[in-house]
């Protein structure tokens, strides 16, 4: 039920993609999401489309399941290509009425939209694919560390987010439990109108609450227990190292903003 | 009312790298009126298969989408799952799954947990208003609380008012079974009723559930760890392992097996450890490993001829 939510789920597998330092995964999505918006014409989406189907065949992820994560923002894809669709103003009109006008230049431009928007979670839902919520936190504290001059917490954040990832699934499966024992003493959480159905989440959320401060003190008190004190001094026991596949993606990566800036400068502008 | 489970299955997760299969052709009958035990570890299928008994985990032709499969050429397909609890069919789409839960009671672990109304009375009164199905005037739902506390072992007129929170963990325990028995349920099913308790506590609750059998609950199944309890206390045991049942008999055949459970990685009661110790040493006892048994069958072997 709740379990079956895989929202930007971690995918295991043994595969190039997996084995990749998460911190140049990080880069290669910012270079990647860099590349979509610089792209000014299909070709450059189409260069961008090229290297997700290469990085997708490279990460041994089910090419539905990478196609299926845009499900999540289908309505925002389809929402902002109607509204480009009806109100882009373009030179070639099919179809006007009021102040709707569906134009040749609003159908491509709807498309490419639509087609950068899907590019964008699709790769940012391989990243979290392929790389486990722990590497994903010391990536980014790895590469937030140049803020460390100016005073900023960055282990603290990382460990915040890392915590808070980490609790996700765990309160999920207390949500579930609390659920079904509700359920057992004849909650009813389908049916109704929103003010009943408002009502029945009454029993889940406050155990749920209770709950989440009980673990959240006993964390706490682990931690002091066990003489954490934040960042000062601390070592790490998996050590991030750059291998030969991490310089192939960072080319790869490299080559398609490249591509597309090249692409941007001698094809122009076509939307 | 009688439960008859044939070749349940269960898949968490289906086709995903999670995915376990938690049941694999299970099927158990526990008759009207038993105290029956389930033993096995994390893991072994036992919580899957009593979310079963009240319809929160449903059987797939149960389900509104369900299509039945129709077999390939020259392949036969597995015998169907069947579940009835009483006259309800689990199988059936028409099931109503609010009438039988508030006949099929079930108290989860740390069932303290799930509390959460301002007063005790409220919160035991939750599952009763849930389950009327006209508006149930005050005198009604206080006596009926009034039976629940009370035969649960607290005072009504102590509790009633108390918020659950500020109870200590035996009170709130109490507190939340009596929310489950409060319906009168005719089966009563318990996972772990007395973990994390201390040695009086889990007495205590077990006294407390021996109370309900019979009169209140016709039926109690209960799911543990402890072998001891199961020993003392049930008339018929299941042993889960991965997912399938190993053995369903009385306890005092069941830990014959000592051997066999040890290498399922189970715990057996003291008394049969105790009697296997004894067997190497070529003294067998035929007891049926409850404590007073055993203490009267090693008294005569040992020659104590009026004991």
């Amino acid at each position: 039920m709740l379990k079956d939510v895989s929202f930007g789920q971690f995918y295991p597998a043994e595969s190039f993609a997996h084995r990749l330092d998460p911190r140049l995964k990080i880069l290669f999505l910012i270079a990647f999401i860099t590349a979509t918006f610089l792209a000014k014409n299909f070709y450059g989406l189409v260069l961008c489309a090229a290297v997700l189907v290469l990085a997708v065949l490279f990460s041994g992820i089910p090419v539905g399941k990478v196609v299926r994560s845009v499900k999540g923002v289908l309505f925002l894809v389809i929402f902002t290509a109607l509204l480009n669709v009806f109100f882009y103003q373009g030179a070639t009109v099919y179809w006007s009425w009021w102040i709707l006008r569906i134009t040749k230049e609003g159908l491509l431009f709807s498309a490419f939209l639509a087609l950068r928007l899907a590019l964008l979670v699709m790769c940012s839902s391989l990243l979290t694919y392929t790389t486990t919520p722990v590497a994903l936190t010391d990536g980014i504290e790895s590469l937030l560390t140049p803020l460390k001059w100016i005073r900023f917490p960055v282990h603290e954040l990382a460990l915040i987010m890392s915590i808070a990832l980490r609790f996700i699934p765990i309160l999920i499966d207390e949500t579930e439990r609390i659920m079904n024992a509700q359920k057992a003493r004849g909650a009813d959480f389908e049916t109704g109108g929103l003010v009943k159905r408002v009502r029945a989440v009454v029993p889940v959320l406050i155990p749920l609450l209770l709950s989440a401060f009980r673990r959240a003190e006993e964390l706490g008190d682990a931690m002091d227990a066990r003489c954490y004190m934040g960042s000062k001094n601390r070592t790490k026991y998996k050590k991030l190292r750059f291998g030969w596949r991490d310089l192939v993606a960072f080319l790869t990566g490299a080559a398609l903003v490249t591509g597309v800036v090249l692409l941007r400068v001698f094809v122009g502008a076509t939307i | 009312m009688r439960i008859v489970a044939e070749h349940l299955n269960y898949t968490y997760n289906p086709s995903s790298p999670f995915a376990a299969h938690a049941l694999k052709d299970v099927s158990i009958v526990i008759e009207e009126g038993e105290f029956f035990g389930i033993i096995g570890h994390t893991g072994s299928g036992k919580s899957t298969f009593v979310q079963h008994l009240n319809g929160l985990l449903r059987l797939p032709s149960s389900m509104k989408k369900y299509k039945p499969k129709k077999p390939k050429k020259g392949e036969s397909l597995p015998p169907a799952p069947l579940l009835k609890v009483g006259e309800f069919d689990l199988a059936d789409k028409k099931t109503d799954f609010r009438a039988l839960r508030r006949r099929v009671g079930m108290v989860f672990q740390y069932p303290e947990y799930q509390l959460f109304a301002e007063t005790v009375q409220e919160d035991v009164a939750f599952g009763l208003k849930n389950f009327s199905d006209e508006k149930l005037t005050e005198d009604k739902i206080a006596n009926a609380v009034r039976a629940a506390l009370e035969i649960v072992g607290l005072s009504y007129d102590e509790v009633k008012d108390a918020s659950p929170f500020e109870l200590s963990g035996g009170q709130k325990r109490r507190v939340a079974i009596a929310g489950v028995i409060v319906t009168r349920p005719e089966v009563l099913v318990l996972d772990e009723p007395a973990a994390g308790l201390d040695p009086l506590g889990k007495k205590e609750i077990m006294e407390l559930l021996h109370r309900l059998h019979g009169d209140w609950c016709k039926t109690v199944v209960i799911v543990s760890h402890d072998m001891d309890e199961i020993a003392e206390n049930c008339s018929r045991v299941a042993v889960f392992s991965e997912g399938e049942v190993k053995y369903c008999m009385p306890p005092a055949e069941l830990f014959r097996h000592a051997e066999e459970l040890i290498a399922l990685g189970l715990d057996v009661p003291l008394t049969a450890k105790l009697c296997l110790a004894l067997e190497r040493r070529g003294i067998r006892l035929d007891c049926d490993f409850t404590t007073e048994d055993f203490i009267r069958k090693t008294l005569v072997a040992v020659g104590e001829k009026d004991a």
